[in-house]
Order: structure tokens, then C-alpha cells, then sequence
């Protein structure tokens, strides 16, 4: 059994917008996966409507095999969501707020009081249970939404840009955590701007665009989808200009190339080029992340790709 | 295993009352205060030259009137800028995602302002006994009218407050249909001063029926019978009720 099942799914807003075009989409129990897509695609409104924030304008929707619309309590139990916006009670202390919402769930309150504390503690957010929600950093307030969704155990955790304004420090050390619970055997479910993010962290992948997915697959076999890839190579001061045949490439300053690679092709040609032209490389780097290449190869052709620089 | 839905509902109570409690100050003290004002200002001072109303000293015609108005605004205040504010911060989304009935939601707010109108109730009583030596007619009237004006006033907050887009909203209908309602309501006087026609037209005012069945219970005495009075806020009761349920489930102001 799937953990979500999509199937036609369309929201046409009261003012005419038309936010989802029948989308459908499959989501396996324990996968790790992301929903990516810019600003205004469509992904907080089929998170709003699986987590019945929403209310659809057609199609059906499955959680872990209970339908929002004949099963509701079901499926809504099912789930943990990790909304983009802060949406606590800036007032309440981040005790109350974990521990009410458990009990909106028919969590009794004993139960919930450990389960609190096993949540702010792994969380790292434990010595803080009694200040203001208000009093948080950024990052903190991310975490307590996380600690808030797992309260009930839910079998499905949906987040919404989890990651959004945290540091690096803090979204590494939510990644491992959520890589944890996911062997645990909680499916999650991401969507997020950091495509590093996703390459990391998800098994699979849907792109949604303007309403419609435009791919659904593993991440594994997009990235593969991907053969040419652009690299930065800092190279030491000299007077002769690089040329490189074969290659398309761009020199950017005195000391900066910028080359297209084939994966075919490989680096060795580029390197043993530059040697014959008495020209050192000093350092070198990808010019942008894989998977925002692909991204925005996707999104400009608004159709599968076949990326090819040939 | 205990109920989830019970388990749900006891969880707004708690969340409600600790919200107003935790703002004690903007919460407890005012009624106490304004109420303390009126007595010491239209009890003792002016109305020790009124003279009698219906047989009764002037402070004691108006103490369940005086009362009854406190638990008419803390009921509407209480859910309705909770229940705004809830939406406005979006932690509605809180219990719009959990598995909590429509009906839970309502009753879990509608019993938080329940629970400050019956606190406020105490307080102004207690503060009222400062002033004037109350006798209770019948315990049973008193409570019954309290407990159906606060759930009304409750419901009718709630049903503000889903419509409501900005904290102007919520302060529209209090300032200028509950406040003149409440003081029409023979609070201060006894429908039987007014001219017939004035009289009718007041009985179309609900508040009268609520003040009227509250003051029977404290001094035996109404302007309109006790059982007519309770049916209506029965009725009302069960009206409000409705129209909030109906919005809830539709979503109207708190799903997209």
C-alpha cells in the first residue's frame, strides 16, 4: 500500500486561479520524498489539501489508504505537518504547544507530557520547554513545528520548507534527524527551495510546475538524466590564452574557465589540454548544484529533458 | 482508554482557560473595576435618590443586570478575540489538521468563554456583596440563565470572530450592537416604566429575557415570565449553535 495516493487532483481557487491541474502522484510507505517546484507551482496547496487545509476542487486523495473524503479522521491522523509559516501560539510555551496538539489528537495528557519531552530533547529544544514560543530563533521555531507534527506518531510527515532562513549548522543536524526517523519508518514527504536538500535526503522525486507534475522518478534515475555538467577551474597566472578542443568553454577573467563537460567525455582531455598549452590548474569546482540544473532545465522546456549539450 | 474526542475537548478548555488566565490583568481585573464603578455610582450615590424599583432598593434591582451585562461582554470578548486571534497567528491550522470534530472545536471555544463569563460572574457577585446585602430567590434560575447567556454570547463571539478579517472586526459588534442592546436591556430600569408601545419594542430586544430571568432568580420578581424568557434563549441557543456549526464545517474564513 502506498502512503499517498493522488489521483486528478485540481483546486481552482474562488478568485478563478486555477492552482492544481489534475496532478497525480504515488508516494511509497517509508520513502523519503520531495515535491519540488518555484514559487506559486502548486506545492502548498496539494500539502493543503492532503492535510485537509484545502478544500479540493476534484479528485480523490489516499492516506495511507483512507480517503479525505470518506475516511477524514483516518487519514488525518495519519499524518505530522511541518507548515511553511509559523502557525503556533506565539504566547504559549513550547510545552503547551506540543503537548495541545498531541491532545487534539486524543492524546492523554500523561502520554503526551513524555512524549514531549522525548521530542524537545531530541530536538534540542528541552531547556527551552517553558519560554514563549515568541522567544525562539528562527531555527528553533523550525524545530518545535517538526517536534509539534510527531507528537500524535504519525506514520506520514509532510514538511513545507523545513529548512527555510536555518543556518547550516542547524539544517544539518535536521537532516540527520529526519534521516533518522525516516528509518524509523516514518514516510516524509519535503517540499524545499535547497535542491542540495532534496539530492541528499530523497529516494524520490516529483517537479510540479504551473499546476502539473512535470516529472516523477527517482532521484537516482533524474540525476542520470543529467550528462553534462559544467565545471570552474581556477587556473594559475599566465599569458596564454586556454583553448580547448572539443569543449565548449568560457574565460571569464584572467584566471577563471569555465568548461561544459560530457560525462562521457570526462576531465582528462580538459586537464591534458591545458598541460600541452603550459597552462597550471590550481583548483576546481562545480559551477552550480546537479539537480538546479536539471530543475530549471525542466522548468524552461515544461517537459521531460533531454539534456544534452552535444 | 479515554475518549479522543473528550480528550480533544478537554484540551481547548484547557488551552482557553489558561490563555485568559495567563492575561489576567485584561481578562479579570476591568470587569471588576467597571463594575465596582457602577455600584459605587448608580448604587450608592444616584440611586439612593431613586428610591425603590419594583419594591426593591435601587442598588438591588440593578446588581443581576449589572452582572448579567459583565458575562454578556466577557462570553463575546473571550471567543471572539481567542478564536481571531487564532486565526489571525494561524494556529486554527493547529486543530484543522487533527482529528477534531467540528462540534469539538465550537464547544472547546464556546467552553472557554463559558468559563470566564462564570469566573466573572463570581467576581462581580463578590464584588456586589461589598455593596448590598443579596438575597437568591432561586439557585437553580440563576444558574440556568447564566450558564444559557454565556453559551450564547460564546457562540455568537465565535461566529464574529469566523467572519471577521481584521481586530476591528471583533470590536464592531460589541461597540455598537451589544453595548446599546445591553444598556436597552433593563439593566437600570424596569420595562414597566416605559410607555406600552417601548415596552414592545424592547421585548425584541433578547438581552431583556436574559436580565429579566437572571434578576427572578436573585429577587423573584420579572417583568416577563421565567419560562418564556429561558425558551427564547434556549431557541437562540440552539440557532446560534447552528449557524456557527454550519460556518465551521464549511470552512468559511479559516479554509482556503
Amino acid at each position: 500500500m502506498n502512503a499517498l495516493e493522488i489521483s486528478g487532483l485540481q483546486k481552482t481557487y474562488a478568485g478563478g486561479t486555477q492552482a492544481l491541474k489534475g496532478i497525480d502522484l504515488n508516494v511509497r510507505q517509508g520513502d523519503f520524498f520531495a515535491l519540488l517546484g518555484p514559487n506559486g507551482a502548486g506545492k502548498s496547496t496539494t500539502i493543503g489539501i492532503i492535510a485537509s487545509l484545502v478544500n479540493k476542487s476534484a479528485g480523490t486523495v489516499l492516506v495511507d489508504g483512507h480517503s479525505v473524503d470518506t475516511d477524514l479522521v483516518r487519514a488525518k491522523a495519519s499524518i505530522g505537518l511541518v507548515p511553511q509559516e509559523f502557525n503556533f501560539n506565539q504566547f504559549e510555551t513550547l510545552l503547551q504547544i506540543v503537548v495541545n496538539q498531541a491532545g487534539y489528537y486524543g492524546v492523554p495528557r500523561h502520554i503526551a507530557k513524555q512524549r514531549a519531552e522525548k521530542y524537545l530533547k531530541q530536538l534540542d529544544l528541552w531547556e527551552k520547554r517553558d519560554s514563549a514560543a515568541r522567544t525562539l530563533s528562527g531555527g528553533m521555531k523550525r524545530r518545535l513545528m517538526i517536534a509539534r507534527a510527531l507528537m500524535h506518531e504519525p506514520k506520514i510527515l509532510i514538511l513545507d520548507e523545513p529548512t527555510a532562513g536555518v543556518d547550516i549548522e542547524i539544517r544539518r543536524s535536521m537532516w540527520e534527524f529526519l534521516k533518522k526517523i525516516n528509518e524509523q519508518g516514518i514516510t516524509i514527504i519535503l517540499t524545499t527551495h535547497y535542491l542540495e536538500e532534496a539530492e541528499m535526503l530523497c529516494r524520490n522525486i516529483a517537479i510540479i510546475d504551473k499546476g502539473q507534475i512535470v516529472e516523477n522518478t527517482s532521484m537516482k534515475s533524474l540525476l542520470a538524466k543529467l550528462n553534462m555538467e559544467t565545471f570552474i577551474l581556477d587556473l594559475a597566472p599566465t599569458d596564454n590564452t586556454p583553448t580547448l578542443a572539443g569543449f565548449t568553454c568560457r574565460l571569464l577573467d584572467n584566471h577563471t574557465l569555465e568548461v561544459d563537460v560530457a560525462k562521457q567525455d570526462g576531465l582528462n582531455p580538459v586537464f591534458s589540454q591545458l598541460s600541452e598549452q603550459g597552462i597550471q590548474v590550481l583548483s576546481m569546482r562545480n559551477k552550480a548544484n546537479r539537480l538546479e540544473e536539471l530543475f530549471m532545465t525542466l522548468l524552461q522546456n515544461g517537459r521531460k529533458p533531454e539534456v544534452s549539450h552535444g | 482508554m479515554a475518549n479522543p474526542t473528550f480528550v480533544a475537548l478537554r484540551t481547548i478548555w484547557i488551552k482557553e482557560i489558561t490563555r485568559f488566565m495567563r492575561i489576567w490583568v485584561q481578562t479579570l481585573v476591568p470587569p471588576a473595576i467597571t463594575m465596582t464603578l457602577y455600584f459605587v455610582i448608580f448604587g450608592n450615590l444616584i440611586g439612593s435618590r431613586i428610591g425603590e424599583m419594583n419594591g426593591f432598593s435601587y442598588m438591588e434591582f440593578i446588581v443581576p443586570g449589572l452582572i448579567m451585562m459583565a458575562v454578556i461582554t466577557n462570553s463575546y470578548a473571550n471567543v471572539s478575540s481567542s478564536f481571531f486571534s487564532a486565526k489571525f497567528q494561524r494556529n486554527v491550522e493547529e486543530l484543522l489538521v487533527a482529528p477534531v470534530p467540528n462540534w469539538v472545536i465550537i464547544a472547546g471555544y464556546v467552553g472557554g468563554g463559558v468559563a470566564r463569563a462564570l469566573l466573572i460572574g463570581i467576581i462581580v457577585t463578590s464584588v456586589s456583596m461589598l455593596f448590598v446585602d443579596l438575597s437568591i430567590y432561586n439557585p437553580l434560575a440563576i444558574a440556568l440563565t447564566l450558564l444559557l447567556t454565556a453559551t450564547l454570547f460564546s457562540c455568537a463571539g465565535l461566529i464574529n470572530a469566523v467572519y471577521a478579517k481584521t481586530f476591528d472586526d471583533i470590536s464592531i459588534v460589541p461597540t455598537f450592537v451589544l453595548t446599546p442592546l445591553t444598556y436597552l436591556g433593563g439593566v437600570f430600569y424596569s420595562l414597566s416604566l416605559l410607555p406600552p408601545f417601548w415596552q414592545a419594542v424592547s421585548k425584541a430586544n433578547p438581552i431583556v429575557y436574559m436580565v429579566d430571568g437572571f434578576r427572578f432568580g436573585f429577587l423573584g420578581h420579572a417583568d416577563v415570565s421565567f419560562s418564556v424568557s429561558m425558551a427564547l434563549l434556549l431557541g437562540f441557543n440552539v440557532l446560534l449553535f447552528g449557524i456557527a456549526w454550519t460556518l465551521i464545517n464549511r470552512g468559511v474564513g479559516i479554509r482556503s
